[in-house]
């Protein structure tokens, strides 16, 4: 196995003694197969047992690990060596405040999520008896690619008017919003449009189209933005100019 | 143990020199400058046209000066970049399902180009050209 020296440069701040965060360089041995998150726990148990990051399926399914790498935003246990150079930056993700080393704090995002009401709400109830909420291939395929969404925030981090507008509800929470309201089985558009055919919702998007190039899981929460826009749209039109249209 | 999270603030006025994909932004949204300078370049022709023939036909000389010219190469190269940049996020904006498959992104840009030419084909015949 060849190994490689890496520069890790991580920026630390430590809430009880620091006034602002600043930089510390790891010289660290790496495999060549390693990635970002391999080289942070290689830190951790041999170097510097202080540094505080969160991770845990080393897979890219929890989200846990998102952290800006050389200025992107990356699920660090997606980010192999392979494809950076000596020197690697390692910061947290931006958009939200620093709880302690590359730990952030996601409040704010998961408030934006609970406001979406990111669940079914059926449209009609069903009893047991009554069997399962049936569904077909074709209206799974309608928002099937939503629901690979795994809350890593990296989008918030890569958005720009997240950054500039914290009031923004933001690409994950909107995407997933659409995600249920294309549902064929659900009937819970009215109250999540209340929250997201906002100028805080969707209108504070200007399809930069940032969230999309860096999601891991290929989620693509620009579209999902722009098909909220058009709906929302529709929607101003039937009540102003088609009353009877109304649904 | 007292929570002291530390807020980094995005640089209102510089922040899209932080990534490239924000410059390329940046450079989208900045063409709409020249459609908007285009609507009003119409506008003035339609007024000075209002004004009689001889104040049409200075108008139109002014258009050949190198000044006119160059206006109007450099518009048209924005108004191209807007305009394509546009067509190229509509498969985003509107996915077209048919059963259980998306019709391909190109075919919805395609439709768009081919209603562009549709519609310049009609401003041109209504213009005499054919």
């Amino acid at each position: 196995m060849s190994e490689r020296q890496i520069q890790l440069e991580v920026l630390r701040y430590n809430p009880e003694t620091d006034s602002e965060p600043r930089f510390q360089t790891y010289s660290v041995p790496c495999e060549a197969e390693w990635v970002v998150l391999d080289a942070l726990n290689y830190v951790k148990d041999h170097l510097d047992t202080t540094l505080s990051y969160r991770w845990s399926c080393h897979m890219a399914v929890c989200g846990s690990c998102g952290m800006m790498i050389n200025g992107e935003p990356t699920l660090s246990c997606k980010a192999f060596l392979r494809d950076y150079p000596d020197t690697i930056r390692v910061e947290p993700l931006v958009h939200f405040p620093i709880e302690r080393d590359l730990v952030t704090v996601i409040d704010d995002f998961m408030e934006k999520l609970n406001r979406v009401k990111p669940y079914l709400i059926p449209k009609e109830a069903r009893t047991i008896a009554e069997g399962e909420y049936r569904q077909s291939p074709a209206e799974l395929k309608r928002f099937k690619q939503y629901t690979l969404c795994i809350n890593c925030m990296l989008c918030y981090s890569a958005c720009p008017e997240y950054g500039l507008i914290p009031d923004f509800i933001g690409p994950a929470a909107i995407a997933l919003a659409h995600r249920y309201n294309s549902d064929s089985r659900d009937g819970g558009r009215e109250q999540r449009q209340q929250v997201i055919a906002t100028k805080e919702g969707v209108w504070e998007c200007s399809f930069v189209g940032a969230c999309s190039e860096v999601c891991p899981k290929h989620v693509d929460p620009a579209a999902a933005l722009q098909q909220v826009k058009i709906a929302s749209t529709v929607d101003w039109y039937k009540e102003h100019l088609m009353p009877w249209g109304k649904s | 143990m007292s929570r002291k999270p530390y807020v980094r603030e995005v640089p209102k006025t510089t922040w899209y020199f932080r990534q490239g994909r924000y410059m390329r932004y940046m450079g989208r949204e900045v063409t709409c400058i020249f459609v908007g300078a285009y609507a009003l370049f119409l506008l003035v022709a339609i007024k000075r046209l209002s004004e009689g023939r001889a104040a049409y036909e200075a108008f139109l000389e002014g258009l050949s000066s190198p000044a006119g010219i160059l206006f109007q190469v450099v518009t048209l190269i924005f108004v191209l970049y807007h305009a394509t940049s546009w067509f190229n996020l509509t498969p985003k904006a509107m996915p077209v399902q048919r059963g259980e498959q998306f019709l391909p992104g190109g075919v919805i840009v395609g439709a768009h180009y081919a209603g562009w030419v549709v519609v310049s084909l009609v401003v041109l015949f209504l213009a005499g050209v054919f």
